[in-house]
């Protein structure tokens, strides 16, 4: 079976269901905004919001999390040998991610699961978690999907895709996982011809009101160094407080500090989320700083997602349109403007 | 699935003051587990992070050769949190080293060639790996003339110093020692900056790759000499610097352009570097 239909009354049942075989994570309403969290009751569940604040990153690479453990006990034979911090390791399902985030685990992967290293931690949550994503029927206006190669209904991170219609939604398996959750659900019905013809209706109006404000194309082809050194990175940082907010809420950045913390004689090593636009994220411990100004920090970010990233992957770029930077800048600085300025063919004069 | 982040656990075999400023140190460690040291095979160039529970790790060259069995070495500069703390511990002290990290200098394309090695300051660590391994009995015969210019500030800043004279009467290697300066009037070496050294001794780029690991002012000033010398910049070779974290090209932190200096350096040659944002 790769197409089915959930009717919305069967849906909390269906979650119910879901619950008992997986930990599932869902949008939940927090006060003013949505964030993924893992469910206790079916009814915590809120499918009506856009997207969530902070991207669902975080059940993959946690905002802070436990690597190690040691004791530092004069007395204690296994001192200063660090052990690891144990996890769940049993199955997650997310419900109701959004495809532009699904597709942000996509493009982290390339930097968490390589040939000769993987990180332990990313790689067994991706392999132990299904995701099943919702579409966007109503896309904001600062998404931008579609011109970053994805768009609205984009199954490329899922394992199932749920597309929104008057009475239930329209399920489509987007794998093989999906596809074998899908025969394994019985709270599902077939999806008959109309349904099926109102959720393409569905998602092509949907396509048809994203923006595409600029495009990626010609990144590939213009010389690093040229980019790099362009007039306009002045400008572009000009405004710029250096908080961070964009790199926190953005799902395709990874980067991440490493900290011991210790109490009395028991210590633990962690990972918190960082930031390239922090000046200590590069300072070296003589005092030298690469990146010591504000707009060599700013360039970086765009940079390594648009540039550094394709070049590196022949993939990317490593920015899904998701429109969180640009909604929450407190100084609006906007992504969409910046790639515009990168992708010009020539730098005119303003 | 093999954790990239958990360390071998060591002991702290000995520790030697290098300097007579006495911040540099090396530290001579072994693995708790002997087969650890199996599992840490390593190349000439390739580093470390340093793991001092409750402080945190460090990134640092591996000043040992491959050659050498039963422990490794590392030669810290004392300068912030861990590396301080690691100058105040004490041999049989037991902490963590994670790694062997980063690429190494290319012993295969170095075959056959001769090489010519220009350093300064505390930098001199994977570089006197690399003199160790190309003059153990079982390599020599692959490396042509190995030169060596060597610089410190002064006669009490060199790192190694039973090494130094040791090589330095040797007949198949040419090593140059200077320092900048000396109150020593019996002083048997070289007085003078790295790059005017290099200037006067001229090693020959024929069939040759220059390793040139030092300080920033130092590199600036030795590249010209050596491309005057006809060294071209893909013949030209050294090794960055960047704060690390991860160490295997995951945190993101010593990213330049398309590159980790920590899983795809750090040894790059300047021909690489030419097409990178000259962000180091
Ligand atoms: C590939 C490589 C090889 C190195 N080899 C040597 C060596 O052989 N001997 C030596 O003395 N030093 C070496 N360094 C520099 C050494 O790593 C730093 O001096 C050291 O990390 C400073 O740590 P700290 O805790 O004492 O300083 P703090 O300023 O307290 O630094 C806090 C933390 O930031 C990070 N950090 C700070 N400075 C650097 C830096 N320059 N490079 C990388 N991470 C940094 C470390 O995680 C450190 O624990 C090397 C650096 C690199 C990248
Ligand atoms: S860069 Fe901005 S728009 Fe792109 S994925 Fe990150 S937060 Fe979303
Ligand atoms: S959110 Fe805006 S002000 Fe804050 S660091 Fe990002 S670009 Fe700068
Ligand atoms: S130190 Fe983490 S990516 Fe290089």
């Amino acid at each position: 079976m790769k197409e089915a239909y959930l009717a919305k009354d069967t849906l909390l049942p269906l979650v119910g269901l879901l619950m008992a075989r997986y930990r599932v994570a869902a949008p939940v309403a927090v006060g003013d905004y949505h964030q993924f969290q893992i469910l206790t009751q079916p009814e915590q569940l809120d499918l009506t919001y856009r997207n969530t604040r902070l991207s669902p990153k975080d059940l993959f690479h946690p905002q802070s999390e436990k690597l190690f453990r040691f004791s530092t006990a004069a007395d204690d034979p296994d001192a200063n040998i660090l052990k690891e911090v144990e996890r769940d390791q049993g199955p997650r399902l997310v419900f109701g991610i959004r495809p532009c985030d699904a597709r942000a685990l996509r493009l982290v992967d390339v930097n968490f699961d390589t040939a000769d290293c993987q990180d332990p931690w990313w790689v067994e949550r991706r392999r132990n978690t299904l995701l099943v994503g919702l579409g966007c029927t109503a896309p904001c206006a600062t998404c931008f999907c579609s011109a970053v190669g994805s768009g609205p209904f984009d199954p490329g991170g899922l394992d199932l895709v749920l597309t929104e219609l008057a009475d239930g939604y329209a399920v489509a398996a987007a794998s093989e996982r999906g596809e074998a959750l899908l025969a394994d659900l019985d709270l599902l019905s077939a999806l008959d011809q109309d349904r099926a013809a109102a959720a393409a209706e569905v998602q092509k109006t949907a396509a048809g009101t994203v923006a595409r404000p600029f495009d990626p194309t010609p990144l590939g082809d213009k010389a690093m160094t040229e980019l790099f050194q362009s007039p306009f990175w002045e400008e572009v940082a000009f405004s710029c407080i250096n908080c961070g907010t964009c790199t926190f809420l953005c799902p395709t950045c990874w980067c991440f500090d490493i900290q011991d913390e210790v109490q009395k004689d028991a210590g633990v090593r962690l990972r918190n989320w960082d930031s390239c636009m922090f000046p200590l994220f590069t300072l070296h411990g003589s005092g030298h700083n690469p990146r010591q100004q504000k707009p060599q920090r700013v360039r970086q970010r765009f940079m390594h997602k648009f540039k550094y990233y394709i070049d590196k992957y022949g993939d990317g770029p490593a920015c899904v349109g998701c429109g969180r930077c640009v909604q929450f800048c407190p100084v609006n600085i906007d992504i969409r403007q910046v790639v515009a300025l990168m992708t010009a063919r020539c730098v005119c004069p303003a | 699935m093999k954790n990239p982040y958990l360390p071998y656990p060591v002991r702290i075999d000995s520790i030697v003051t290098e300097t007579e400023d006495r911040n540099l140190k090396t530290f001579k460690l072994v693995f708790l587990n002997p087969e650890d040291e199996n599992k840490f095979a390593y190349q000439a160039g390739q580093f470390a992070e340093l793991s001092v529970p409750g402080l945190g790790e460090i990134p640092i060259g591996i000043a040992t050769s491959p050659t050498e069995k039963g422990f490794i070495m590392f030669t810290v500069n004392k300068v912030g949190k861990v590396s301080s703390h690691l100058h105040n511990m004490r041999p049989g002290d037991v902490m963590g080293v994670r790694g062997p990290l980063g690429n190494w200098y290319p012993w295969d394309k170095l075959k056959g060639k001769n090489v010519v090695i220009v350093g300064g300051g505390f930098a001199f660590t994977t570089l006197r790996s690399s003199i160790v391994y190309m003059l153990h009995p079982d390599n020599r015969a692959d490396f042509g003339g190995i030169t060596v210019v060597y610089g410190a500030r002064n006669p009490g800043m060199l790192l190694y110093k039973d090494e130094l004279v040791a090589w330095e009467k040797r007949d198949d290697i040419l090593l140059h020692i200077t320092v900048d300066g000396t109150n020593d009037p019996n002083w048997p070496y070289n007085v003078g900056f790295v790059p005017a050294i290099t200037k006067t001794k001229a090693p020959s780029s024929d069939n040759a790759y220059a390793i040139v690991c030092g300080p920033p002012i130092m590199i600036k000033f030795t590249l010209p000499v050596l491309t005057d010398l006809g060294f071209a910049p893909d013949r030209i070779i050294t090794s960055l610097e960047m704060r690390m974290k991860c160490g295997i090209g995951m945190c993101g932190r010593c990213n330049i352009g398309t590159e980790y200096v920590c899983k795809d350096g750090p040894v790059f040659t300047f021909e690489q570097l030419s097409r990178l944002p000259n962000e180091y």
